[in-house]
C-alpha cells in the first residue's frame, strides 16, 4: 500500500518534472536567440562598415579586402574542393596531437597524483621543463623528426600536455580527504578508491585541463603549419602571404576560429553532460 | 561485536587532545560519549573506527587488538559526506555489494525508513541539510554494520526529524543488535538512546564519569528518572559554575 502510494507520487512528480523541464527549455531557447541577437549586432555593424569602406576604396584592396571577397575566396576554395583538404589535415593534427598529449598527461598526472615517490623523481623535472616556451622546441624536433607529420604532432602534443597534466595533478591533490574516509569506511582497496572516489572528483579539474589543452593545441598547429608544410589552414597563411592575397590570410583565420570554437563546444557539451552533478551556475 | 579501549590517549603535535581512556563495551550496548565541543569526542571515535591510526594505546574490537578499519564498522560523520556525483540512490547503495536490482531493493526500503521516498534520482546539491543528513545515516544503515559509530549525528537536524530519526535508530538497534558508540552534546539525546553514557572533560579529555541507565525502552523522552541523571551530569560537567 504505502509502497503503490509511493510509485503513484513519483510517477506524479515525474509528470510535473518533465513540464517544467519542457518550459525551462523554451525559456532557455528564448534566452539563446536573444543572446545570439544582441552578441552579433556589433560584428555585423562593424563588418558592414567594413564593407562599405572597402567598396569606397578607403581600404586598399591589397591590403583589406572587403568581406564579400573573403566570403568569394572561401567559396572558391569549397568549390574547387582544397578547402576540405586544408581543414581536414590541419584538424587531423590537432586531433592527434591532443590525443596524444592528453594520454601522456593522464598516464604521468595518474602516477605523479597517487605516488609520492614518482613525484618527488618527475614532478620537479616537469616544472622545469614547463618554464620552457613550447615553441622553443621546434627546431629540434624539426631536426630528429624532419618537416613531416611526426614533428608536427608532437609539437601539438607537448603543447597539449602540460595544461591537461598540471590540472590532472592538482585535481588529485585537492580531492576532498573526508570523502576518501567514507570510501575507507566501506572498505574500499586503493585501486576502487581511485575508481570509485578520486577520479570522478577529480574530474572537473582534468575537462578543465583538455579544454585549455584544446587551446593550446590549435596555437600550436599553426606554428607547426607555419613552419613548412604544403596543407592545411597554417599553410594557408604562408601561402596568402607569398602570393600577396590578403584574402587567403583572412579566411584561414576565419577558418580557425570557427573550428576551434566548434571543437571547444564538444568539450564544453561533454563537460556539462558528466558534470552536471556539480553546484555552479550554469554558463 | 564487544569493544575495548586500553588507555588509549592521542596527541597532535604535542598537544593531547585526549588522555586515557580506558572503556569496556559489550556487544549490542549502546554507549554515549558525552562531553563539550574540543574535550577529544571525534578524536576517540576516529580512533575506533581505525581512520586514525596514531593513537596510543590498545582497541580491542572482539577480543582482538587491531588498527585496522573493521569492515562490518559504519561510522556517520558529523556532516553528511555525500559523494556529490552520485544521485541519493546511488549514495546509499555505495557501500554494498551484490546485484544491482537487490542493492537498490535494499537501500529503498532504507530510504524508505528516512522519509525520502521519491528523493532517489535527486543529487547531493538539490538536497537540504537535513536530508542529506539522512541520507548519510541511510547509507550507514543499510549495510547492517555490527558496530555503529555515530558522530553527533542528529546535530544539524530540527527537533522533530531528530527524535523520529533516534526512535529509527533504536528500531534497528533492536533487529540488529548493533553495538553502538554515539558522540553526542546532547544530554537529552544521549539520556534516550544510551544504555550508558561516558562523560568526558577536560582538555585533554578524560572520563570523568560514567553513567548506567536503566530504564527500559521504550524511554519517556520526559521522565523524572531521566531529568535526575540529566542534573547529575550537569553537575559533573561544571556547566553551572560557567552559567552564573
Ligand atoms: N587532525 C587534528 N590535528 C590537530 N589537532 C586536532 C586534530 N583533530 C582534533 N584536534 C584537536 O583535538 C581536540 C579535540 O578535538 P575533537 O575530537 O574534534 O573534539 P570534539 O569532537 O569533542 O568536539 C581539539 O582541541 C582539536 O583542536
Ligand atoms: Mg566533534
Amino acid at each position: 500500500m504505502a509502497k503503490n502510494q509511493g510509485e503513484l507520487t513519483a510517477v506524479l512528480v515525474g509528470k510535473k518534472k518533465e513540464q517544467r523541464r519542457l518550459e525551462r527549455k523554451a525559456a532557455a531557447k528564448n534566452g539563446v536567440w536573444q543572446n545570439i541577437v544582441l552578441g552579433s549586432l556589433i560584428p555585423a555593424i562593424l563588418i558592414l562598415i567594413w564593407e562599405l569602406l572597402s567598396r569606397v576604396g578607403f581600404f586598399p584592396s591589397y591590403q583589406l579586402p572587403a568581406p564579400t571577397v573573403i566570403l568569394e575566396k572561401i567559396v572558391e576554395m569549397a568549390r574547387d574542393g582544397s578547402l576540405f583538404g586544408h581543414i581536414g589535415i590541419t584538424t587531423y593534427r590537432v586531433f592527434v596531437g591532443f590525443i596524444l598529449g592528453t594520454i601522456a598527461a593522464v598516464v604521468l598526472g595518474a602516477l605523479v597524483g597517487f605516488y609520492q615517490k614518482v613525484e618527488q623523481l618527475f614532478d620537479p623535472m616537469i616544472q622545469a621543463f614547463r618554464s620552457i616556451p613550447s615553441l622553443a622546441w621546434v627546431p629540434l624536433f624539426i631536426l630528429w623528426m624532419g618537416i613531416g607529420e611526426p614533428s608536427k604532432i608532437t609539437m601539438i602534443a607537448v603543447g597539449v600536455f602540460f595544461p591537461v597534466y598540471l590540472n590532472i595533478v592538482s585535481g588529485i591533490f585537492s580531492v576532498d580527504r573526508k570523502l576518501i574516509e567514507v570510501g575507507k569506511m566501506y572498505g574500499l582497496n586503493s585501486f576502487q578508491l581511485v575508481r570509485r572516489i578520486i577520479l570522478p572528483a577529480s574530474l572537473p579539474s582534468f575537462l578543465v585541463g583538455m579544454r585549455s589543452g584544446l587551446g593550446l593545441g590549435w596555437m600550436f598547429v599553426v606554428a607547426a603549419e607555419l613552419m613548412g608544410a604544403s596543407q592545411g589552414l597554417g599553410f594557408l597563411l604562408v601561402f596568402g602571404q607569398n602570393m600577396a592575397q590578403p584574402e587567403t590570410i583572412i579566411a584561414s583565420i576565419i577558418l580557425f576560429a570557427i573550428i576551434g570554437k566548434l571543437s571547444d563546444w564538444v568539450l564544453k557539451k561533454i563537460e556539462l553532460r558528466s558534470l552536471h552533478w556539480q553546484d555552479r551556475v550554469v554558463k | 561485536m564487544s569493544l575495548a579501549l586500553r588507555n588509549v590517549s592521542r596527541t597532535f603535535n604535542n598537544v593531547t587532545a585526549v588522555q586515557n581512556i580506558n572503556l569496556d563495551i559489550k556487544p549490542g550496548e549502546i554507549v554515549g560519549l558525552l562531553g563539550t565541543s574540543g574535550c577529544g569526542k571525534s578524536t576517540l571515535l576516529r580512533a575506533i573506527s581505525g581512520l586514525d591510526n596514531e593513537y596510543d594505546g590498545e582497541i580491542e574490537i572482539n577480543g582482538q587488538v587491531t588498527k585496522e578499519i573493521h569492515d562490518t564498522t559504519g561510522f556517520i560523520f558529523q556532516e553528511p559526506r555525500l559523494l556529490p556525483w552520485l544521485n541519493v540512490l546511488d549514495n546509499v547503495t555505495f557501500g554494498l555489494n551484490g546485484k544491482r536490482n537487490d542493492k537498490e531493493h535494499r537501500a529503498i526500503e532504507y530510504l524508505e525508513s528516512v522519509g525520502l521516498i521519491g528523493k532517489e534520482k535527486l543529487y547531493p546539491r538539490e538536497l537540504s541539510g537535513g536530508m542529506a543528513q539522512r541520507v548519510a545515516i541511510a547509507r550507514a544503515l543499510v549495510t547492517s554494520p555490527e558496530i555503529l559509530l555515530l558522530d553527533e549525528p542528529f546535530s544539524a537536524l530540527d527537533a522533530f526529524t531528530k527524535m523520529q530519526l533516534q526512535d529509527l535508530l533504536l528500531d534497528i538497534w533492536k533487529i540488529y543488535q548493533s553495538t553502538i558508540v554515539l558522540v553526542t552534546h546532547d544530554i537529552d539525546e544521549a539520556l534516550f538512546l544510551c544504555d550508558r553514557v561516558v562523560v568526558l572533560r577536560g582538555q585533554p579529555g578524560e572520563v570523568a564519569t560514567e553513567i548506567t541507565i536503566k530504564e527500559e525502552r521504550p524511554r519517556n523522552r520526559g521522565s523524572e528518572h531521566l531529568a535526575r541523571i540529566k542534573s547529575e551530569i550537569l553537575d559533573c560537567l561544571d556547566l553551572s559554575g560557567t552559567k552564573s
